[in-house]
C-alpha cells in the first residue's frame, strides 16, 4: 500500500484502515493466567505460596464448618453427637445453638405469637424502600413508600391504629399549610408555619384526638415494650432508622455548613464538629442515662427512640461532611448556570446541584451507613439486646456455656451479608449513573 | 482572527431603537483591596450589539457578571430593563430570568437531557406546563440546528454541540439580552464557526446582545459598538469599522496590533 510512495518523504494515503479484532492470543482466560499468575519465576512462587496459604486455612475451615452439627438443644449434647460420629479429638462446629435460639437471635423477646408483626413490617420495608432503589419501578409504589413509617411502627409496637394515623395527620397538616399559607407569606414564613402547627398539634390535639378515636373504635394490636426487642431485629429497628433519618439530616446540615447566613452557618459547624468528635458511646450513655436527669421526672422517653435519635445525629454529623465534599466537587459553573437561568436558592440545589453532589458523595454517603449499621453493636453496652448482647445472654446460659466461635461467626456472617448487599447496591447505582450521564 | 461569516450577515432587522436595555453609571467594583472595576459607565439600548474586547484580567468578564449579578458591584448603579440592580433578591430573580447568559464552559447541566437542560429553568421559575416547555425547546434546538440531540447527554455533545445547547438553553427563558462570556474560548477552531453563526442568526432577530469575545471578525460582522476595557476601565468604544480601521488609545492600537498581527 505504501510502496506506491515509500520512496519520497511526501506521504498521501490512499486507502483508510479498517478497524480490526485484537489478536486472538491476547484475550482469554489462558493468556489472563499465564500473563498474570505465572509470568515471572517470582509470580510462580508468589502463586504457589498464596495457594498454600489458601488450601491451609479452608482445610481447616471448612470441614469444621460443614461437618457441623445442627441438631442437639445443649453443648454437651452437641459434643456427645459429635464424639459418637467423628471421634472425641474432632473439631466440628455446633450450629445447634443458632437452630435452637433462632427465634430468640432474630427477635429477642418479643411475644412468639407476635413473630408475624416485625416480619410483615420488614417486608413492607422491602417493597417501600424498592422503589427508592430502583428508578424502573411504577412510581405510584412511592405512596406506599410515605405510609410505610407509620405502618411499620404499628405492626413492631402495637398498639391502637388511631396513635400512628394521628401522628401521620401531622405531617398532612404540615404539608397543607405549606400549600395554602405558602402563596400568601412566602417561602419563609410558611416553612415556619409547617414546623408550627404540626408540633402544635402533636403536643396538643394528637393525644386526646387518638384515644378518643381509639375508644369510640378500638382496633389495634396488643402493645410490645422496646425491651423486649433484639436480636437482628433490634439491629434493623435502629439501622434502618438510623439511616433513613441521617441522610436528609446530613443533607441540611451540608447545606447549612456551606450557607453565607452567618448564624446557620456556625450552628451547623458547631453541631458536626461537635458530634463528630466525641465518640458514640459516650453519647449512646448520654442517652441511656444522663438523659434522664435531664428531662421532667416521670416523662417515659423510650430507650430505643433515643438510641435512634443518638445514631442518627451521630451519622448525620458524618453524612454532612461526606456530602459538603460533593458539593465542593461541583465546578462553580453549575451554580452560575443555575442561578443565571433563575433559578432561586432552593430551586438550584434541588434540580442541578444536590443531584450531581449525591452522586459523587455515593461512596462516602454508603460508607457511613455501613459504618453505622455495624455500631449498632455497640448497643449492648447500654443493656439493648442487639445480637451480641442476645450471644453473650445465650453463653451465659447452662445450657450453651462455652460456646463462642458460632454464635460469632454467625452473626460476623448476618453483618456482612447486609453491609455487602449496600456496597453492592452502591457500585450498581454508581454505575448506572456513570452510563446516563457519561 | 479574522474570518467567518463576515460578508453574509443581513443588518436589515439589526435596528437599535431608543429604549434603554441597560444602563450602568459610575460603576465599581473591588475584589478585597483589588479595584477590579473603576467607575464604568455604558448605556445599551434594545436591539445594540455590542462586543467587548480587551486583554485577560480587564475587567471585562466581571463587568457583564455584574449586569446578572453573578458578581456585586459595590458602588455606582446598575439598571436593566428598568429594575435596579440592589440587594433585593426579588429584582435579582426577575433580571436574571429576563437576562439570558452563555459561559465560556457551557455549564450545561450533565445529569440531564439537553432537552431536560432546556426546560428545567421554563418549567421551574417561569411555571409554563412541561409539554408547552418541551416544545418550546425543541423549537429553540432546531433554531441551533440540533434537535436530534434531544434526548442525549451533555458529556455525549461536541464542545460546539454543547454552547449551540446553552445558547438554546438561555433562549427558551425568553430573554430580552444576552451576555455572553468568551463563547467561543474554549472550543477546537472548526466548531466556533458553528457557534458564531448561531450567535449571527440571534443577532439578525434583533437580540440585545453583549459579548465579551476575541472573536474580531465577529465583531466586525455583527456588533454597532466594540468596546475596549484595559485595567478595569473602559478605554475606547467605537463603531466596529472606525475601532478597527482607527483605533485612538495607545493601548488599543497595541492590543488590535497584538491580535491582528498574524
Amino acid at each position: 500500500m505504501s510502496d506506491t510512495h515509500a520512496q519520497t518523504v511526501a506521504y498521501v494515503r490512499d486507502t483508510m484502515t479498517e478497524q480490526r479484532e485484537p489478536p486472538l492470543s491476547q484475550t482469554g482466560a489462558y493468556k489472563w493466567i499465564l500473563g498474570n499468575m505465572l509470568s515471572t519465576p517470582l509470580n510462580v512462587i508468589l502463586t504457589i505460596g498464596s495457594l498454600w496459604v489458601i488450601w491451609s486455612v479452608l482445610s481447616h475451615v471448612l470441614p469444621w464448618a460443614v461437618l457441623g452439627i445442627w441438631n442437639a438443644d445443649s453443648l454437651s449434647a452437641c459434643r456427645a453427637i459429635r464424639t459418637e460420629i467423628y471421634g472425641a479429638d474432632a473439631s466440628v462446629a455446633c450450629w445447634a445453638v443458632i437452630s435452637e435460639r433462632w427465634p430468640q437471635l432474630l427477635f429477642g423477646f418479643y411475644p412468639p405469637e407476635g413473630y408475624w408483626r416485625p416480619v410483615l413490617a420488614f417486608a413492607l420495608f422491602i417493597a417501600a424502600i424498592a422503589p427508592i432503589l430502583f428508578a424502573s419501578l411504577p412510581r405510584k409504589m412511592l405512596w406506599l413508600t410515605v405510609a410505610s413509617p407509620f405502618v411499620m411502627f404499628w405492626l413492631i409496637w402495637g398498639g391502637t391504629v388511631w396513635a400512628p394515623i394521628c401522628i401521620a395527620l401531622g405531617f398532612v397538616i404540615g404539608w397543607a399549610a405549606i400549600r395554602v399559607a405558602g402563596p400568601r407569606i412566602g417561602a419563609l414564613g410558611s416553612i415556619l408555619l409547617a414546623i408550627l402547627v404540626p408540633v402544635l398539634y402533636w403536643v396538643v390535639i394528637a393525644g386526646p384526638l387518638a384515644s378518643g378515636l381509639s375508644a369510640i373504635l378500638p382496633i389495634g394490636l396488643d402493645q410490645v415494650a422496646s425491651r423486649d426487642m433484639g436480636g437482628f431485629m433490634l439491629a434493623l429497628i435502629i439501622g434502618i432508622a438510623g439511616i433513613v433519618l441521617s441522610l436528609p439530616l446530613g443533607i441540611v446540615l451540608a447545606l447549612g455548613r456551606q450557607s453565607d447566613l452567618f448564624l446557620i452557618n456556625k450552628v451547623s459547624v458547631i453541631f458536626i464538629e461537635v458530634i463528630r468528635g466525641v465518640p458514640l458511646i459516650v453519647w449512646l450513655f448520654t442517652a441511656s442515662l444522663l438523659l434522664n436527669y435531664f428531662l421532667p421526672p416521670g416523662t417515659n422517653f423510650d430507650l430505643m427512640l433515643r438510641v435512634i435519635i443518638m445514631v442518627t445525629l451521630f451519622s448525620s454529623a458524618y453524612i454532612a461532611e461526606v456530602v459538603r465534599g460533593g458539593l465542593a466537587a461541583l465546578p462553580k459553573g453549575q451554580y452560575e448556570a443555575g442561578a443565571a437561568l433563575g433559578l432561586d436558592y432552593w430551586k438550584s440545589m434541588r434540580l442541578v446541584v444536590l443531584p450531581q453532589a449525591l452522586k459523587i458523595s455515593i461512596p462516602g454517603i454508603v460508607n457511613t451507613f455501613i459504618g453505622l449499621f455495624k455500631d449498632t453493636t455497640l448497643v449492648v453496652f447500654i443493656g439493648l439486646l442487639d445480637p451480641i448482647g442476645l450471644s453473650n445472654a445465650i453463653r451465659a446460659s447452662t445450657e450453651w456455656n462455652g460456646i463462642y466461635w458460632e454464635l460469632f461467626v454467625f452473626i460476623g456472617l448476618c453483618f456482612f451479608i447486609f453491609c455487602f448487599s449496600m456496597g453492592r447496591y452502591s457500585l450498581f447505582l454508581e454505575k448506572k449513573l456513570r452510563r446516563e450521564h457519561r | 482572527m479574522q474570518n467567518q461569516a463576515t460578508e453574509t450577515v443581513d443588518r436589515s432587522h439589526m435596528q437599535v431603537s431608543d429604549e434603554i436595555a441597560i444602563q450602568i453609571t459610575k460603576m465599581n467594583k473591588w475584589y478585597g483591596s483589588f479595584h477590579v472595576l473603576r467607575d464604568i459607565d455604558l448605556t445599551v439600548h434594545r436591539g445594540e450589539r455590542i462586543v467587548v474586547a480587551g486583554p485577560s484580567g480587564s475587567g471585562k468578564s466581571t463587568m457583564i457578571r455584574c449586569i446578572n449579578r453573578l458578581e456585586e458591584h459595590q458602588a455606582g448603579k446598575i439598571i436593566v430593563d428598568g429594575t435596579e440592580l440592589g440587594s433585593d433578591l426579588k429584582n435579582i430573580d426577575k433580571i436574571r430570568s429576563e437576562v439570558g447568559m452563555v459561559f465560556q464552559h457551557f455549564n450545561l447541566f450533565p445529569h440531564l437531557t439537553i432537552l431536560e437542560n432546556c426546560t428545567l429553568a421554563p418549567i421551574w421559575v417561569r411555571k409554563i406546563p412541561k409539554r408547552e416547555a418541551e416544545a418550546t425547546a425543541m423549537h429553540f434546538l432546531e433554531k441551533v440546528k440540533i434537535p436530534e440531540q434531544a434526548n442525549k447527554y451533555p458529556g455525549q455533545l461536541s464542545g460546539g454541540q454543547q454552547q449551540r445547547v446553552a445558547i438554546a438553553r438561555s433562549l427558551c427563558m425568553k430573554p430580552r439580552i444576552m451576555l455572553f462570556d468568551e463563547p467561543t474560548s474554549a472550543l477546537d477552531p472548526e466548531m466556533i464557526k458553528e457557534v458564531l453563526d448561531t450567535m449571527v442568526s440571534l443577532a439578525e432577530e434583533g437580540m440585545t446582545m453583549l459579548c465579551v469575545t476575541h472573536e474580531m471578525g465577529f465583531a466586525q460582522a455583527v456588533a454597532n459598538r466594540v468596546i475596549f476595557m484595559d485595567a478595569g476601565q473602559i478605554v475606547e468604544q467605537n463603531e466596529p469599522k472606525e475601532f478597527f480601521n482607527n483605533p485612538q488609545h495607545e493601548r488599543t492600537k497595541l492590543f488590535l496590533s497584538q491580535i491582528l498581527g498574524h
